[in-house]
């Protein structure tokens, strides 16, 4: 669908621990098609200190009721305001903004890797995969087994396996430490990833050294969110791009990473 | 509905609002928000004779109440315009300028020679304010030699509306506005960002790739105001004013100030369809106040 700003209706702020929120927003109009990998800039009203929009991506989309969801890591006050948004309140919200990850038009067996936070813009990717067919695996990473959330969810699209820096859950370590992206990488023909810089950076190698098709969904601090401001850059191939509108979703091929 | 027509020079304005260069892109990525052909006009980003890839990456720092950034002029160069971008903006019926910029004197020339070429283009805003960039940008307008000798050198190859864009970093801003208007400008427009930095306390770190930036939305309005003021009182040529204008009431402060027309920056940003708002705001004042133009309130400060 073309952008668009709106008022938003917060139907529900489901807390997944303490600084993990989804809110479920609801338009008024009808939804057109989101794509996975998208995202929306939401405005955080009568704050003193909070002055631009808050990128996050789109984590799900009901054409039903005409929602989106978006998935709110508690960070500084901007998020921490809309994580009290309360239900029946309205958010200005920007949205969708941003390019979209590329979906294999052949059923193909798909790794996802999350991180932290970057999980939230797997979940509709994951639900695309599943409903064209495709053998979905998603590899989530976090600190500690109280970080990890939306498993459930996630194990309706594919198998899921997770990794713990503290090892109270999966395998202990890195993502990069799990089989499924080290010795079993190879069965896959394509891996999605969305997580902190370093960890997405050890994906790409690994993705890279195997020659698998690999796109990453990077994360920027815009101004604005569609292509005007010039402040989300990243270094490609072919100069500098925003990550705003030419990305967030950019192939490893793509980027000027050191990797 | 009260007259909103202005001119600036040989511009004829349906109406006194404009978007500030780098923060409207080249019009068209507005086209999902708005009718951008509803607006008084737009100054399109930033362009140079070469391209330039800007300043490296962080960029921006949110501030109280604004923003810094240094993207630093990144564009395709002012061929890539002419050739790429022009012809998709013939579809509009506004008035499109482009901000010419440069890092000599002789690239100011070549730049605004390309854009002089290009019929839908009925003027410049030459930007001798850019304070992120290390060569030309504000070095050319810190002073009223070298405002002088920009300015005079572009009005030889420039010939229609040569609006210049004066920077805040000065001391006397009526002094140097007086010199661009003596070497030739047809309208000054003002203020671009003011220099500034962010520190990351914690990390003990600018939080600027290049150290300093250029600030703006509503916190540099006072300052803007105050500037706009004083540049009324100098000079004759008409005055585009700008600097944290995010709603009508703001706007409606610039005319009174002095400006006969008003260009919005950050706030597009924050909401992209702000411009017409502000058209519509402003519309409400004038009748609100029983004034029949625009007119009624440009330099209207009561003292």
């Amino acid at each position: 669908m073309r952008k668009t700003v709106q008022n938003l209706k917060v139907i529900a702020n489901l807390r997944l621990n303490d600084d993990h929120h989804i809110l479920r927003l609801q338009s008024a109009d009808k939804l057109e098609q989101i794509h996975p990998g998208q995202f929306a800039n939401l405005l955080v009203a009568n704050s003193s200190t909070v002055f631009l929009r808050r990128p996050f991506s789109i984590y799900s989309v009901d054409y039903t009721l005409n929602t989106i969801s978006v998935y709110i890591k508690i960070i500084g006050e901007g998020t921490r305001a809309l994580s009290k948004a309360v239900v029946g309140s309205e958010i200005d919200t920007m949205f969708p903004l941003g390019n979209k990850f590329t979906l294999p038009t052949e059923k193909e067996k798909v790794l996802l890797v999350g991180g932290g936070s970057g999980v939230a813009s797997l979940m509709s990717l994951a639900q695309s995969l599943h409903a064209k067919s495709n053998e979905v695996a998603i590899l989530i990473g976090a600190r500690s087994s109280k970080d990890l959330v939306e498993l459930d969810e996630f194990s309706k699209f594919g198998t899921v396996y997770t990794t713990t820096e503290d090892g109270t859950q999966g395998v202990k370590g890195y993502v990069t430490n799990h089989p499924v992206l080290d010795l079993e990488l190879s069965a896959f023909q394509r891996v999605y990833s969305c997580g902190p810089e370093p960890m997405m950076k050890a994906v790409a190698k690994k993705a890279k050294e195997k020659s698998i098709f690999c796109e990453l969904s990077l994360e920027n601090t815009m101004a604005c969110g569609f292509g005007v401001c010039l402040c989300c850059i990243t270094k490609t191939i072919d100069g500098h791009k925003c990550v705003c509108t030419e990305g967030p979703v950019f192939n490893i091929n793509i980027l000027k990473w050191e990797i | 509905m009260g007259d909103l027509t202005v001119n600036i020079h040989n511009l004829k304005l349906k109406n006194p609002v404009l978007t500030a260069s780098g923060t409207f892109g080249y019009g068209l990525e507005y086209d999902d928000f708005i009718d951008v052909s509803r607006l008084g006009g737009i100054v399109v980003k930033g362009t140079t004779i070469h391209p330039r890839q800007g300043n490296e990456y962080p960029r921006m720092a949110e501030t109280a109440s604004g923003m810094l950034n240094s993207v630093g002029l990144q564009n395709k160069g002012a061929k890539y315009f002419a050739t790429d971008i022009y012809p998709k903006l013939l579809k509009y019926d506004t008035n499109i300028l482009v901000n010419v910029s440069g890092s000599t004197i002789e690239e100011y020339i070549a730049c605004a020679e390309i854009i002089n070429e290009l019929d839908h283009i009925p003027g410049i805003e030459l930007n001798i304010s850019c304070p992120n960039v290390k060569e030309g940008g504000m070095a050319f307008g810190t002073s009223c030699a070298s405002i002088d000798a920009v300015v005079s050198a572009v009005r030889k190859v420039y010939h229609k509306t040569m609006v210049v864009k004066l920077s805040p970093n000065v001391t006397d801003i009526g002094e140097l506005a007086r010199a661009a208007e003596a070497s030739g400008a047809d309208s000054l427009s003002l203020i671009n960002t003011l220099m500034a930095m962010a520190i990351d306390a914690e990390r003990r770190k600018p939080i600027l790739a290049t150290i300093t930036g250029g600030l703006s939305g509503p916190a540099v309005k006072p300052i803007a105001l105050r500037q706009v003021w004083e540049v009324s009182k100098s000079v004759k040529v008409p005055i585009i004013g700008m600097g944290g204008i995010m709603n009508a009431t703001d706007a409606i402060e610039f005319f009174l100030a002095g400006a006969s027309a008003i260009q919005v920056g950050t706030a597009n940003y924050l909401d992209p369809m702000i411009t017409i708002k502000i058209i519509d705001g402003i519309d409400d004042y004038l009748n609100r106040h029983k004034f029949s133009s625009i007119h009624d309130i440009i330099g209207g400060l009561q003292l």
